[in-house]
């Protein structure tokens, strides 16, 4: 069965967007064939910095031919229903119809439509310009005379060939006749730019891969991401060196090259006084080299990830006539000029921080927007500083230190290292204080306060380090919350998930129990006063929607009169007034973002979500997200459990049935005490004993938040519940004895949903 | 064996920085260039000439080779920093319509002054280019050599708000750079200026380190901020004012475009001492950022309706 072997050949394309394109192709080509009734044995597609390629194997010659029936008007309707399903049908003259009856219908005319399936070569030629003029690209461009037009091909760079042949293996294979914008299909690439840029004829697959490796093409980027990985290995190692892995870099410099060649090049020892990861941001970002380790390096050396050694490896794209010397002497060059302006930041900032034990430069924050409505990063400090002295009581973390952390940890944004390259903000902040001699846990806040970042980044420990950053993150979505900017759908430019997922795990991870209810009022009253600043100062031209509505909130007048007043009453006295309705609105909406988080968490550790949402049922608690998750421990392990998943059965069954006849009888009806006077069956007395005792003792368990014990108390309802089942008709005759057993299920429903609503659970 | 051997010495572009700029010069020339002189105005990148930005727009062919000194007023270290200078010059290149073999004619220049591509590793790295006070932007690359930017490389899709038709191939060779890595020099001071050694020889630094030092602090620190808040003002509303006398109504040719355009430049470069003056806020920084292109969206449309425009 015939290949169909399809390249298309442009200026050079984005390293980050090759993979993606070849697999954008693969997937248009071979949807367009199997639409067109085209299957095919296998496909797979191929990327380099000048060309995408496709290789589809066992296609058949031919499209299938089809047999279409089109049913058309009775015999006998008017002339115009005839003509026009002649022209739908294709057909010229009625004669050529068929004439089927129905029962219902009587006569109708039926056209057979028989198709020829086309050649596939014909369809390929259909459907390929096509592909090429729509291709998904993220950007696209014109160019060239043809640009004059409007609607000329648009392509990633200008596309400059198009390969497109069609064959079987022991045949010639034919060149798919099109063209797209003037460019022809043909059966002729290029070689590699430099090495071997001679047109090259292609027939088919095999010989194409064949001949591209001879001009110096290697055509799968799995296969240069080998050769880079094999020989920056081999160099390393003689130089008993290890590469520092980055399989980012090397997907991305796979994408840059078409012929790999990797050369070793080193810069000046003295340079290692800079910080390793300012070295490997450097030489990562800006020259797209791997740094290397020692192999013997010390072990605390090891331990902060390897000792940097002052070398490096470039990826060439040729192979030089002197070896490389040239190229490597050049991209040292570079480095050396990038290296000593980083040891000029680094020295800079060193200075600087000593020179100023105070921290006066620190009011230079005073004028850096953080949000246009959320004020200066000045005045965020001042948030988090606020919040975390609050927090301390929940962390039990030292206060002083804590605030001299939440002052700084936002310092080292001012450095001239950091704004070079900011993805080492944090941890310069860290050094920068350890230089100063400051306490250990505040140079560790500076760094960890931005963790956890993301589900698998380590959670900080440190008490200080804990409270700055529940203190950041909280700040961080609270603030948003009151303007309204919360994530929607795909949107979450300021990365509000990912503060919600950092606050629950730093909470979970270190055991931190109380509510999340009261610390959000509090940083909210932090944030509300902030906005009234902002809007008096006229900074921004329109108070913010939250405000206005706070404003014209009746219970917000209970605060004060004027702006000013507000504002102290929210930043000083905010102890002194308690919770408005408006203020435990926006909690809970905060709280249940938190859930679905939570949630989420949760279901991607394996626990199951219907548990959650049956914990969370339970409104009280339901803020201590430490318990919730406690909570859903204990439940999980319970109804392992043979008690368990009995007792769930008959809580289920208890539920249905309170739920039909409260339909009838209405909501609550039940919820009065059983009349122990009343209880005629020895099992229905055995039931009303044990919800008594075991809602007693539940209770206490969970008040000293022992949810172990809780389940083990209602792992005692088991015996008792099945038994009144398997004795009892609940909706007896007698009214009185009817309400009465309702009653006893109302009470085990209420006695369950201490722990959990067991008719959210599923099974 | 590079194309340059057979120049005399002091003008080869490996021994000079004048020699850099005339090499590249001739190579243009040939190829069909207009070969123009700078632009008498303070700009802040080659693109900014009148030659680039005005006539990437329209439908007529345009070939076009000139040395342009940029100003970033912002990038001034005191004469300090040996790469980083508040005032350095751009070669700069337009061919309208881009011809199918930009590419190869590009590295033939780099051939032309001595960049040998069997001994250099030469790249095309993704680079998206946008200037959002011309209102423009176009897709192509950062050339390496070795690891280095030596050039930026774009297809103009639109320039002062203006669909680009046909798409102009635009190329900047930063010369200072180019010329240290060809002369094997650290620091751009050092730069061989005239190619001549002992007594003769003329530094880049024997030129411009004086300047470099007078402009960064007028720059940072003595630039009169109220005479510049009022000449961005009366160069925005210059402009605005000659487009709108230079305006003939429809299907008539507009009268007033190049001197409108001019008070953008003004503008613009007001803009960037304010900047390095530090007296711009964040906030307010993108409205002169937008109030700028503004103006060029203007000056292009207006550019449109005249003869050189395509009208």
């Amino acid at each position: 069965m015939p290949d169909l072997l399809f390249e298309l050949f442009s200026e050079e394309i984005p390293a980050r967007m090759q993979r993606q394109a070849a697999e954008d192709l693969k997937r248009l080509v071979t949807n367009a064939l199997v639409d067109r009734g085209l299957t095919y044995e296998g496909a797979k597609a191929f990327a380099t910095p000048r060309r995408l390629a496709l290789n589809i194997v066992g296609l058949p010659v031919r499209q299938p031919d089809t047999r279409e029936e089109k049913k058309g008007p009775r015999v006998g309707s008017p002339d115009a229903a005839v003509q026009g399903f002649l022209k739908s049908a294709g057909l010229t003259d009625i004669a050529q119809a068929k004439i089927e009856s129905d029962p219902k219908k009587g006569e109708f005319y039926v056209a057979v439509i028989e198709k020829k399936g086309g050649a596939t070569l014909d369809v390929l030629a259909e459907i390929l310009p096509g592909i090429i003029r729509t291709f998904p690209w993220p950007k696209s461009m014109r160019w060239g005379a043809a640009s004059t037009s409007s609607s000329s091909l648009r392509w990633v760079r200008p596309l400059r060939a198009i390969v497109a042949t069609f064959g079987a293996e022991t045949e010639e294979p034919e060149i798919v006749p099109f063209e797209v914008d003037g460019l022809k299909a043909g059966n002729v690439t290029y070689g590699h730019r430099f090495l071997a840029p001679g047109a090259i004829t292609v027939r088919r697959f095999d010989d194409y891969v064949t001949k591209l490796e001879a001009a110096k093409v290697v055509l799968d980027a799995d296969r240069r991401k080998d050769i880079v990985r094999h020989e920056a290995k081999n160099l390393a190692f003689a130089q008993g060196l290890e590469v520092i892995e980055d399989e980012g870099l090397l997907e991305e410099v796979a994408g840059l090259v078409e012929w790999p060649v990797v050369l070793m090049g080193s810069f000046e020892e003295a340079f290692l006084d800079v910080p390793g990861e300012v070295i490997r941001a450097t030489i990562r970002a800006n020259q797209k080299c791997f740094v290397l380790k020692k192999a013997d390096g010390t072990a605390e050396a090891k331990a902060m990830g390897g000792e940097l050694a002052n070398r490096f490896l470039l990826i060439s794209n040729i192979i030089a006539k002197d070896g490389g010397k040239t190229i490597i002497a050049g991209n040292e060059r570079v480095i050396r000029a990038r290296l000593s302006d980083a040891k000029f930041f680094w020295d800079t900032d060193r200075k600087v921080w000593k020179e100023d034990p105070e921290f006066k430069r620190l009011e230079k924050f005073k004028n850096v927007t953080f949000h246009e409505k959320l004020g200066s990063q000045w005045d965020r400090i001042e948030r988090i500083r606020a919040l975390a002295k609050e927090l301390c009581k929940v962390t039990g973390a030292d206060e002083a230190e804590v605030d001299l952390a939440a002052r700084l940890c936002k310092a080292d944004l001012q450095t001239e290292v950091v704004g070079e390259f900011p993805e080492v903000q944090g941890l310069m902040g860290r050094k920068y204080a350890t230089i100063l001699g400051l306490p250990a846990s505040v140079a560790a806040a500076c760094e960890e306060h931005y963790k956890p970042v993301g589900p698998t980044d380590s959670v900080p420990t440190d008490k200080v380090s804990v409270t700055v950053a529940l203190a950041d993150k909280l700040d961080t979505l609270v603030g948003f919350w009151a303007i309204d900017e919360k994530p929607t759908g795909s949107k979450d430019p300021y990365a509000l998930r990912r503060a919600a997922l950092g606050v629950i795990r730093l909470i979970v991870e270190n055991g931190l129990a109380g509510g999340l209810r009261q610390i959000t009022v509090f940083s909210g009253r932090l944030v509300m006063a902030q906005l009234f600043e902002v809007s008096r100062s006229r900074k921004v031209s329109l108070p913010s929607e939250a405000i206005l509505g706070a404003i014209q909130n009746p219970a917000f007048k209970e605060f004060g009169e004027t702006i000013e007043r507000l504002v102290t009453l929210l930043k000083d006295e905010k102890s002194t007034v308690p919770p408005q309705s408006w203020e435990i609105d926006r909690s809970n909406d905060l709280l249940s973002f938190f859930h679905d988080r939570l949630k989420v968490m949760l279901r991607d550790q394996g626990a199951r979500h219907d548990l959650v949402d049956a914990v969370l049922a339970n409104g009280e608690a339901n803020d201590d997200l430490l318990l919730v998750v406690r909570r859903v421990e204990a439940l999980g392990k319970f109804l392992e459990t043979e008690d368990g998943k009995s007792l769930l059965a008959g809580c289920k069954r208890a539920a249905n049935i309170l739920r039909a006849e409260e339909k009838k009888d209405g909501e609550g009806k039940f919820e009065a005490a059983a009349n122990p006077a009343l209880l005629a069956e020895a099992s229905e007395k055995a039931l009303h004993d044990a919800l008594s005792i075991v809602g007693e003792a539940a209770a206490i368990a969970l008040q000293k938040q022992d949810f172990e014990a809780a389940m083990r108390a209602m792992a005692k309802l088991r015996a008792p519940v099945d038994a009144f089942f398997e004795a009892v008709m609940v909706n007896a005759d007698d009214p009185a004895i009817r309400q009465n057993r309702l009653a006893l299920l109302a009470a085990l429903r209420r006695v369950t949903r201490q722990v959990a609503d067991f008719g959210k659970i599923a099974g | 064996m590079t194309a340059s051997a057979t120049l005399p010495a002091p003008l080869r572009p490996e021994r000079s920085f004048q020699g850099l700029i005339l090499t590249l010069q001739r190579f243009w020339a040939e190829k069909g260039c207009v070969i123009l002189q700078p632009y008498d105005m303070e700009v802040g990148a080659g693109t900014f000439h009148p030659a680039t930005t005005l006539r990437a727009l329209g439908p007529k062919p345009w070939n076009a080779a000139y040395v342009q000194p940029s100003r970033r007023p912002k990038d001034g270290r005191y004469g300090e920093n040996p790469n980083r200078f508040q005032h350095y010059y751009q070669f700069q290149v337009i061919l309208k319509p881009s011809p199918p073999n930009l590419q190869e004619l590009y590295l033939e220049s780099l051939y032309a002054i001595g960049i040998d591509p069997a001994l250099h590793d030469l790249r095309f790295v993704e680079d998206d280019w946008e200037s959002p006070t011309l209102g423009a932007w176009g897709l192509g690359w950062e050339c390496w050599c070795d690891g280095m930017e030596v050039s930026q490389f774009t297809y103009f899709q639109q320039v002062a708000g203006q669909e680009c038709a046909p798409v102009a191939g635009e190329l900047t060779y930063g010369l200072e750079r180019l010329a240290m890595y060809l002369q094997g020099v650290d620091n751009g001071f050092e730069l061989n200026f005239n190619g001549l050694e002992g007594d003769q020889k003329v530094t880049y630094g024997d030129v411009f380190k004086q300047a470099e030092e007078e402009y960064s602090r007028h720059n940072f620190e003595y630039a009169d901020t109220d005479k510049l808040f009022r000449n961005f003002a009366e160069a925005e509303k210059e402009c605005l004012s000659l487009l709108s006398k230079g305006e003939r109504g429809e299907g008539e040719r507009h009268r007033q475009v190049l001197p409108a355009y001019d008070q953008c430049i003004k503008a613009s470069h007001a803009f960037n001492l304010l900047d390095a003056r530090g007296v711009i806020s964040v906030t307010e920084r993108q409205s002169y950022i937008l109030k700028v292109r503004e103006l060029a969206k203007a000056c292009g449309a207006a550019w449109v309706k005249t003869e050189a425009g395509g009208a």
